[in-house]
């Protein structure tokens, strides 16, 4: 298990590994949204949060579909099902190397760029732990999907399709955390629904992904 | 130890390709699978990887003993020679991958990246991640492919030794490997029936 969690987190980090790819879209998004809004600080200062959290949602939907299609591709996939790893520990660590590679980066990228948007002073610390909280969640739902979709050709599309309406909770509670920690609220509530999205989808999700995997090995 | 298929019926995309599949595989014996292409030799060998659930029949084989190799080897081409067999060695329990180095003749190529070896090369390096399972049961799947006679006689002597030590090997291959104890099972003769075509409904449903 640890041996492909590593192999999973230094193929990422080599030379087309995929690694930069989600982290520089979110650093784009970030940049280019002050540009489209104009020079409103006060405006920038409300819609932070929320900007913050749909570029850290569509950088994880980026990079998903490496998750499990390049591995279908070279035949490792089927060589690590017949090995002696359960399916479910191989979606599990394949979602927990994608978090590493992805969400992590996003979670620690989070507060430069929200400085670029005016994030207000309490926001931060409230930013980083909806975050930090939340990509779990969106990686394994993500693995999910791309066990749906590993056989297929250009496959990206549909997996898209699939899994964004998946990502709305999270997105929806994730960025609700953010915008009252920025405006100075109590953010339990959100927080602890947030919380219960990613024990959920941690806990259960492994299982359905081997399922679909396994059918789609065949 | 011994893999047993008794009466196995086995389908593709749905339809049955081969039925009454049957065969015995002792420790110290090889099986060479023989067949016109498109007959289900691919199909027969993933559905005894327990890749997918054959249709009926069983299929007998001791947990934890089968290793599986492919069309595809495997092989992450940002990875060296050595992490790819690393890897593999960790993921069945192994430490020692220096026999499989040896016997391929991958020394020479250990720290190339995979990515930058020829055909064959990788092949032999697909070929070598058997010999790091520890595993006792190899099912391969046209292991010789685009391998020049040298590392075909490399691959004939690995699966000899395997053998010698209690191993089992059941391939499908076109090239005669020069392993005159092996035997050979024609699946032609095991042929399934085409489906009768009465179920026209069945097209609407």
């Amino acid at each position: 298990m640890i041996a492909l969690l590593l192999r999973d987190i230094r193929l990422a980090m080599r030379a087309g590994g995929g690694f930069g790819l989600g982290l520089s879209f979110f650093l784009i998004v970030v940049v280019l949204v002050p540009f489209g809004v104009g020079p409103q600080s006060a405006l920038l200062t409300v819609i932070a949060p929320g900007i913050l959290w749909l570029g850290a949602l569509l950088a994880c939907l980026l990079s998903l579909d490496r998750i499990l299609a390049l591995d279908w591709e070279d035949g490792s996939l089927d060589l690590l099902a017949t090995s002696p790893l359960p399916m479910e520990g191989i979606v599990s660590v394949k979602a927990l190397a994608h978090w590493v590679t992805t969400g992590l980066p996003l979670v620690a990228a989070a507060p430069v760029l929200g400085l670029l948007l005016n994030l207000s002073e309490p926001g931060y610390k409230w930013l980083i732990i909806s975050l930090f909280l939340g990509t779990p969640a969106l990686s394994v739902i993500g693995t999910f999907g791309a066990a749906l979709t590993v056989g297929l050709k250009r496959g990206g599309l549909l997996l898209s399709l699939l899994v964004l309406p998946l990502y709305v909770p999270t997105l929806i509670f994730g960025a609700e955390v953010a915008r009252r920690g920025a405006e100075g609220l109590d953010a339990t509530t959100p927080l602890l629904m947030l919380a219960g999205i990613t024990c959920g989808t941690i806990a259960l999700l492994p299982f359905a992904s081997a399922a679909v995997l396994r059918v789609n090995l065949r | 130890m011994m893999l047993q298929v008794s009466d196995l019926t086995i389908a593709r995309g749905g339809i049955p390709v081969l039925e009454g599949v049957r065969f015995t595989l002792a420790p110290g014996q090889a099986l060479v699978v023989r067949g016109p292409n498109g007959i289900g030799k691919t199909t027969l060998l993933r559905t005894i990887a327990g890749l997918q659930p054959p249709v009926s029949g069983r299929i007998d084989v001791p947990p934890e003993s089968l290793v599986y190799a492919g069309h595809a080897d495997g092989i992450k081409a940002t990875l060296s020679v050595n992490e790819n067999l690393k890897f593999w060695a960790e993921v069945f329990g192994q430490k020692d991958y220096s026999k499989a180095i040896e016997v391929f003749n991958l020394g020479p190529l250990a720290t190339r990246p995979a990515g930058a070896l020829s055909a064959g090369q990788k092949r032999r390096l697909g070929l070598a991640r058997l010999l790091v399972t520890g595993r006792a049961i190899w099912v391969l799947d046209e292991p010789t492919v685009s391998l020049d006679t040298d590392a075909v006689a490399m691959f004939a002597h690995a699966v000899r030794g395997h053998l010698a030590t209690g191993g089992m090997a059941l391939m499908a291959t076109h090239i005669d490997l020069g392993l005159g104890e092996a035997q050979v099972l024609d699946v032609a003769a095991f042929k399934a029936k085409p489906l009768a075509d009465n179920d026209f409904d069945g097209a609407f449903l």
